[in-house]
């Protein structure tokens, strides 16, 4: 039987979810191939296990980390050569985007990224142009080659035992062409991932300056949610460029998004606007941000925001 | 040091699009075209570079488009750049991103270079991809999503924010660097701009010229192709109150009401 290829080299919410969407397909056995530093595969497989992956392609050498996205991309073109898979899932981040595009020019296949749904006859949905249009579409030449958003749909356990299959890495001099000389990886601290919260309480340029966002930090905490900023808000340093929300920035789709002290700019509303609930704090009763709202609060937020606060503790208490 | 920035005409990502409702491809006539906004940064970059040494570095626009794209590239030409390369044909409406990447590279085939630098991503189409597709396509080595690039001689060293963190990637020319807004905020053209770029050198090439034929682009050579499109159901209004002093307290309400405390 055919086999659907689903890349994926950590255990979190979005390869859960690929592997579902892969899983539904009805297109074949879910293989995932693990592109990354000796390890790796064995760290997540029991994860992998759990949501119905039937087989694990390791391609594990140092090679695929020292440089950038081409090796890796290198592999999985032959390996697509080799099994011919019957569609290809990548995560629709940096990185999966940018192997994706080099496997679509390396084998002339089509390309589709951020889709958020995918049907067994291939056809992809895609929000497209801020989240304002839905297009349906297909992959022409080659097979579905496809890069799935974050938080496209809700994963589903499903129990397999995958067998592991090592994949031989051998990478070309044209692939080392770009050296990654340093990672860092900056302190998580304890609030849940933006992509994959299920509150998220952002602040906009309203919120004032850096020192003031922690009014933003409290609430987010107090609701175990994630921080987020607008583009305004990230620009004007009052917030690091990483948790901006919006177009250039993540898309969230949480259970509830609060956006306080922002306009609702399209470009902003391109990142939120599929979150199940959104509440807005603004001053101006005109503030775009309120058409989308299921509640609005006109007001000041550095009043609203400790109150509510306040509310909350109450009730808890 | 010669720079090739690629710039591209879309609708303006802050006002409404479609797509056109016979072929859905993306509507053009109708709606305000800008240079896709990230493509700014790239200029900016680009320009950045050209102010550090003004004899030794010139800087080319490319665009793939139709004949009003040159509005944008002499809009983009005012902030800087000495002159552009406009590859217009009939031939090539329809292409998608990954046949449009044929259509780049193979201009770039033509000129000379040693750095391309584009946006991370289109503000309409948004696939991310050109960086990579052009370093897979042209054999040079790609780097994509730039907060900071460094030009040593020919040594670039670019920062680039990851989900985790950053990490630093170095290479040497030829290159293609693909920066995100995140890098630089774009200069207005001055009044001195606009005037010279009336006059900057705008050389059209056709496709024949790049060395393609009609079938290897358009929707002929495109390799997906859009289905159906809709527009999103739009999401209404709900409740809104204002704050007289107990703003806060129905916030709370509302949070309790809907179970998310
Ligand atoms: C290509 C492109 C990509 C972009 N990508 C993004 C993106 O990814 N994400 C993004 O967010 N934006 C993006 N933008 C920018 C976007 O167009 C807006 O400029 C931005 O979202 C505005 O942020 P803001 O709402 O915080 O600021 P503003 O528009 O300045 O709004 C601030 C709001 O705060 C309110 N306010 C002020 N003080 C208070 C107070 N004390 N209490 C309550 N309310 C108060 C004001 O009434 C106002 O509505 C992009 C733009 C372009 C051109």
């Amino acid at each position: 039987m055919a086999e659907v290829f689903v890349v994926a080299n950590a255990a979190n919410k979005l390869t859960y979810e690929m592997l579902t969407m892969a899983r539904g397909l009805g297109m074949g056995d879910v293989a995932v191939v693990v592109l990354g530093a000796s390890g790796t595969a064995d760290s997540i497989a029991d994860n992998l296990a759990e949501y119905g992956a039937t087989k694990i392609y390791a391609a594990e050498d140092g090679v695929l980390e020292e440089f950038l996205v081409a090796p890796k991309a290198e592999v999985l073109a032959k390996l697509i050569t080799e099994h011919q898979p019957a569609a290809v899932l990548l995560p629709s981040v940096q990185e999966g985007k940018e192997i994706a595009a080099r496997v679509a020019v390396s084998l002339g296949n089509g390309l589709l990224t951020d889709i958020v749904g995918l049907t067994g006859e291939g056809v992809a949905t895609q929000p497209i142009f801020a989240g304002s249009t839905i297009v349906t579409s297909r992959v022409t030449k080659g097979i579905p080659l496809v890069t799935v958003r974050p938080n496209s749909l809700t994963p589903s356990p499903e129990a397999a035992t995958p067998e592991r299959v090592t994949v031989p890495v051998e990478v070309s001099d044209q692939a080392k062409l770009v050296a990654v000389t340093d990672r860092v990886t900056e302190a998580k601290g304890d609030r849940p991932e933006l992509t994959e919260a299920g509150v998220v309480v952002s602040g906009g340029r309203g919120v004032g300056s850096a020192e003031q966002f922690s009014v933003i930090e409290e609430f987010a905490d107090l609701l175990g949610g994630a921080v987020g900023a607008s583009r305004a808000a990230t620009d004007a340093g009052y917030y690091p460029h990483k948790f901006q929300v919006g177009q250039t920035g993540s898309t969230v789709s949480p259970q509830l998004y609060l956006a306080a002290g922002i306009s609702g700019a399209i470009q902003h509303r391109a990142g939120m606007q599929t979150s199940k609930t959104i509440v807005a704090i603004n001053k101006d009763d005109a503030a775009p941000i309120f058409d989308i709202a299921d509640f609005g609060v006109v007001g000041d937020l550095f009043k609203v925001l400790p109150q509510a606060a306040e509310t909350i503790k109450k009730s808890r208490q | 040091m010669k720079i090739v920035v690629l710039t591209k005409q879309v609708p303006d990502s802050g006002l409404d699009r479609s797509l056109s409702a016979d072929d859905f491809t993306v509507e053009r006539a109708s709606a305000s075209n800008v240079i896709s906004e990230l493509d700014e940064n790239a200029i900016e970059a680009a320009m950045v570079l050209a102010d550090a040494d003004p004899s030794g570095v010139e800087v080319t626009l490319l665009t793939v488009g139709p004949d009003h794209a040159l509005e944008t590239i002499r809009k983009a030409l005012s902030m800087g750049p000495h002159k552009a390369v406009h590859v217009q044909d009939d031939a090539i409406a329809g292409s998608c991103a990954v046949t449009t990447s044929a259509v780049i590279a193979a201009a770039l085939g033509k000129l000379e270079y040693d750095l391309v630098l584009c946006a991370a991503e289109s503000t309409d189409g948004g696939v991310g991809g050109m960086a990579q597709m052009l370093g897979a396509r042209l054999g040079v080595a790609a780097m994509s999503g730039a907060r900071k690039l460094t030009v040593d001689g020919n040594k670039l060293t670019v920062e680039r924010q990851t989900d985790d963190g950053y990490e630093t990637l170095t290479a040497t020319t030829p290159a293609v660097v693909s920066v995100w807004d995140s890098m630089n905020t774009p200069r207005y053209p001055s009044l001195k701009g606009i005037m010279a770029a009336k006059r900057k050198p705008v050389e059209t090439m056709s496709l024949s010229d790049v060395g393609l034929a009609p079938e290897q682009v358009g929707a002929a050579g495109a390799t997906s192709a859009v289905v159906s499109a809709e527009p999103r159901p739009a999401r209404s209004a709900g409740q809104k109150v204002v704050d007289e002093g107990e703003g806060g307290a129905q916030l709370a309400q509302f949070l309790a009401s809907e179970k998310f405390v």
